[in-house]
């Protein structure tokens, strides 16, 4: 198999195969998830509890009080890996490109420059956020085989992607090929391990917002 | 420098001067040292004038005789085409005076004497025993290993010789091979490309003339030279790319104003081929400069690469199983719901109301 | 005895939700929660991350609702849970959780933590992996009608006494009063200011109000336990008195685990919503303060600071009114450092004050709020549940810090009108 042929079987069948299982992946474990449903709550409510659920979806971004002095390394890192992440997925032209042509929808992207230096502060951030790992007794200690195997597939996309815009290490083919193999792999995993909380993170907030915001406590 | 080949050019209007700054040009583009550039014109007046001039046996396969065109390009000569006149082409289809059994002379004498240089243009079919393309009722392969043994090395002209080319695309109905696919023994330069640019020919002959061996190749077996870099990496639009400036039609601003064509579908990232620097048409223009992203004819398989119009980054049909993926998503996870229900039911109906004696064991 | 593993096991498949699936899904294992809970930071063991004290149910979740779990159980690549198991977690989901929910306000992914824990305890408390001590309380809350083993006589001598003190008729068995109060155990022994306080503020504010000869025990350790059976059986004993007594409101004592087992779980438990209205001593006081019923004169002078107890702030909802009351006697009140939604635990609740075996790390969690209550150095520390003033009072005796503890409603009623005045 030459480059070319690498980077056409990635393009074509492998990325087929890849979104087929992600999507099947998704939809099946939302409804595995959310179909076990639950018990209607009974007490009356101080509030209206959906309102609160919204709300804590987009508020639980923010760190509660006095916790970014806890963990400065785990939330700032984590901010920055999430959003450079989003901005070089969804902010770099060619990604543009490719959700145009699957979806018929379109934005404006950001120079590539701007998202080289993205790519290399979300770079640095996930090897902060890898060494806090290693560095805390707490981290350390959840941690399984998963969470460092979810950590190098999240890390790879990034990577070869940006090896390949910098023409570094392969030909730009071949480590084109490469970044969408890598973004193959993450997104046949994605569903099955914790990287699926990209998905339920939505949920599991909204769950605990109506919750709370039943009892009156605005969270 | 006196000598036949410059008084050849002369009556051509080409000067002297003009010659030696073409062969300096050809050494440069090669990555040669200076000196080299007066060597092959040396190297080249001299064959020009020797009482055997070096022997070119040309070998037309399945092909549509563009690479001969882009070589020679009668109604407009060029000093590339004037290689010729320093070599003994001594049998060219296209070309040659000769026809039927004088022709098939011509080349079995060449073959005889041995030691020639062998230009391969268009893929081998090997299917239906090489019945899809025969000459003088032999197959193409047949030819070409009967030739191939006395040749000191093997230029694979075009895509076509070097990856098997357009015939080769799939379904591939003529079982097409590239020369390398069925000669193992010999040196084999490929110059790909469809058609490939006439100086590089030009280049891999002089080189081949001057120093009596082929240039330095890169793992496709392409003179790394020509083909060391993308067209993405020396295209004159690239900063428009790293701007993120692209043309989004053929009509647009973007277009009219040169921004960069990879949203149409430019294959210049991962194209090595050195149409950016040396352009076509006596450095006239090229593709891009023209408006039209590269096809990315100097790789392989480049008919085959998810269509011409399509940017790198767009994958050719990624949805294609999506509907069923989604589908077959959903029952499982419906399956795996009406499961889970009936156990939390299990489990429910099961139970015992706990009392203070069941807290211990 | 027929508490078992198979059991438990089939208690948690019944109690295992979709936010329970969502919450397991989501957790990155980022250690936040771990930040957020005062047996971690006080000790720095690992082994007290909310999340970790979760596990065994996590791995349940896996191998019996989903996909994956079941094939890779079927396949023997998954750790079955069992029995030692599950004993060993013990120490980790009732000694070192208070179930305070403090790990659920923190989590990014938004991981409920505490709900996940309230429902763990279910499926230990059938297998046999309760914590004697609460068992215990449990035992008697049932048979006796107070986890304290305090019973109606107990209660009509305390009201007797406060009769005297106070020359105020505590009515018992009203039927149609807008208000029916309820006790703790914990009043009844320790403090009878609480009684006598509402006796004196309803009196001001001319309400009618009676105590309740077949519910006045406020507290439901079926809930700290995990066994809603039995919490059922407990919170009926209210249902049923104020529906006898056609009570308008039912008013949870000083006592913050009473409060939210009355208030949230109670008509889960009982399976249908209540007649009545529940409101917390504190609420009540608001709100007879906004109505203009409740005047007080006077000040401290003191410098006071308030703790929120968990069960009636972050996880009750009940976070302004004490403050509002407070403003209303106290001219020198300050707060803690996160005071309100995000306070500490006193690191007595959900049931650890019963637990023998807990004592010394609960002392050990205490650090928290002594440097809280270092940061402002109070004259005197007021707080609204009788359970967190007990667990206050040893705490700080332990570390010798010289600070009184102080009800909420007594301070309120210390500061009523003269009688005619």
């Amino acid at each position: 198999m030459n480059e070319l042929q690498f980077l056409t079987w990635v393009r074509g069948t492998g990325l087929n195969v890849a979104v087929g299982v992600f999507l099947l992946g998704v939809f099946w474990r939302l409804i595995e998830i959310y179909g076990l449903g639950r018990k209607k709550d009974l007490s009356a409510p101080r509030h209206v509890a959906g309102a609160s659920g919204w709300h804590t979806i987009f508020r639980r971004s923010i760190p509660a009080q006095g916790m970014l002095k806890k963990s400065p390394v785990g939330y700032i890192g984590g901010f920055a890996f999430h959003i450079g992440l989003a901005i070089v997925v969804l902010l770099f032209a060619p990604h543009i490109k490719l959700i145009q042509s699957l979806t018929g929808l379109s934005w404006p992207g950001l120079p590539s420059q701007f998202i080289d230096l993205v790519a290399v502060v979300t770079l640095a951030a996930m090897v902060v956020v890898l060494a806090d790992r290693i560095n805390k007794p707490v981290k350390r200690f959840l941690s399984t085989f998963e969470d460092w195997f979810t950590w190098a597939v999240t890390f790879l996309p990034l990577l070869t992607g940006w090896l390949s815009v910098r023409h570094l290490l392969f030909p730009y083919s071949t480590m084109l090929a490469l970044h969408i193999l890598s973004v193959e792999i993450l997104l046949i995993v994605l569903p099955f391990t914790k990287l699926f909380h990209a998905f339920t993170v939505f949920g599991s907030r909204w769950y605990n917002g109506a919750v709370n915001g039943h009892k009156g406590v605005a969270v | 420098m006196q000598g036949p080949l410059i008084e050849i050019l002369a009556r051509q209007g080409i000067t002297r001067r003009t010659f030696m700054k073409y062969c300096a040009t050809l050494a440069s583009l090669m990555a040669l040292p200076p000196s080299a550039g007066r060597a092959m014109a040396e190297a080249m007046a001299a064959a020009g004038v020797a009482t055997k001039r070096p022997s070119v046996i040309w070998l037309p396969f399945q092909e549509c005789t563009g690479c001969t065109e882009s070589i020679t390009r009668s109604h407009s000569p060029t000093l590339e085409s004037l290689i010729f006149d320093v070599v003994s082409l001594d049998y060219q289809e296209t070309l040659m005076a000769a026809a039927g059994h004088q022709a098939e002379e011509a080349l079995h004498n060449a073959m005889k004497a041995g030691g020639y240089l062998l230009i391969v243009d268009g893929s081998i079919p090997l299917g239906l025993d090489g019945a899809y393309s025969c000459i003088a009722g032999r197959s193409n392969l047949e030819l070409l290993k009967e030739a191939a043994s006395g040749a000191a090395a093997i230029v694979a002209m075009g895509s076509c010789a070097a990856f098997g080319g357009l015939p080769h695309a799939k379904p591939n109905p003529t079982g097409a091979v590239s020369v390398s696919d069925v000669v193992k023994d010999k040196p084999i330069v490929n110059i790909p490309g469809c058609p490939p640019i006439p100086v590089v020919i030009t280049g891999v002959l002089a080189h081949f003339l001057t120093f009596g061996s082929l240039p330095e190749l890169d793992k496709h077996g392409r003179p790394k030279a020509f083909y060391g870099e993308t067209i993405h990496d020396r295209c004159y639009r690239r900063p428009f790319y790293d701007q993120g400036k692209f043309a989004k039609t053929f009509d647009d601003e973007g277009a009219r104003n040169g921004w960069c064509l990879f949203e149409l579908g430019c294959k210049g990232p991962v194209t090595y081929n050195a149409c950016a620097t040396v352009k076509w048409n006596g450095g006239t223009s090229w593709p891009v400069e023209s408006g039209h992203g590269c096809l990315g004819c100097s790789e392989p398989d480049f008919w085959d690469a998810g269509g011409f119009y399509k940017a790198l980054s767009t994958p050719a049909n990624p949805l294609k199983m999506a509907s069923a993926a989604v589908a077959a998503g959903a029952v499982a996870g419906v399956a795996v719901s009406f499961a889970n229900r009936g156990k939390k039911r299990a489990a429910a109906s099961a139970h015992e109301t706990t009392t203070l004696a069941d807290l211990e064991k | 005895m027929s508490a078992s593993l198979d059991k438990g096991v089939r208690v948690l498949k019944e109690v295992i939700d979709a936010p329970i699936a969502s919450y397991f899904s989501s957790c990155v294992h980022c250690g936040l929660c771990a930040e957020a809970c005062l047996f971690y930071t006080e000790t720095g063991d690992p082994k007290y991350t909310p999340i970790h004290k979760l596990e065994p149910m996590r791995r349940l979740y896996e191998q019996e609702y989903t996909l994956i779990g079941r094939l890779k159980k079927v396949l023997g690549l998954s750790k079955p849970v069992t029995d030692a198991e599950l004993g060993e977690w013990q120490e980790l989901v009732y000694n070192s959780c208070t179930l305070c929910g403090r790990c659920s306000l923190v989590c990014p992914v938004g991981n409920d933590i505490v709900y996940m824990v309230r429902k763990f305890r279910e499926g230990m408390a059938v297998s046999g992996h309760a914590p004697e001590g609460i068992v215990e309380a449990t035992r008697r809350t049932v048979s006796t009608g107070s986890p304290m083993g305090v019973t109606m006589h107990a209660v009509k001598a305390q009201m007797k006494h406060v009769e005297e003190e106070t020359g105020i008729s505590i009515p018992l068995d009203v039927e149609g009063v807008e208000y029916m109060a309820l006790l703790s155990s914990m009043e009844i022994i320790n403090f009878p200011e609480y009684l006598s306080a509402i006796a004196r503020i309803m009196k001001h504010a001319g309400k009618t109000w009676t105590l309740c000869s077949t519910g006045f025990e406020a507290t439901n350790s079926g809930i700290q336990i995990g066994v809603s059976d039995l919490a059922k059986t407990i919170v009926s004993r209210i249902v049923e008195g104020a529906e006898r007594l056609k009570a308008k409101t039912v008013i949870s004592p000083e006592c913050g685990h009473a409060y939210t087992a009355l208030r949230w779980e109670g008509p889960n438990l009982i399976g249908r919503p209540f007649t009545f209205k529940v409101q917390h001593i504190v609420e009540v006081l608001d709100e007879l303060r906004t109505q203009g019923l409740l005047k007080t004169e006077g000040f401290e002078t003191d410098r006071l600071t308030f703790h929120d107890p968990c069960q009636l702030a972050r996880r009750g909802g009940v976070i302004q009114p004490q403050r509002n009351l407070i403003n209303m006697v106290a001219k020198n009140f300050v707060e803690m450092p996160d005071a309100g939604k995000m306070n500490w635990c006193c690191g007595g609740g959900g049931g650890v004050t019963a637990i023998e075996r807990a004592e010394a790390l609960r002392i050990e969690a205490f650090k928290k709020k002594k440097s809280q209550l270092e940061a402002v150095k109070p004259d005197r520390l007021v707080t609204a549940c009788a359970v967190c003033r007990t667990t206050l009072e040893e705490g700080l005796e332990h570390y010798q810090m010289n600070i009184p503890v102080v009800g909420l409603t007594e301070i309120i009623a210390e500061h009523l009108p003269e009688q005619g005045a």
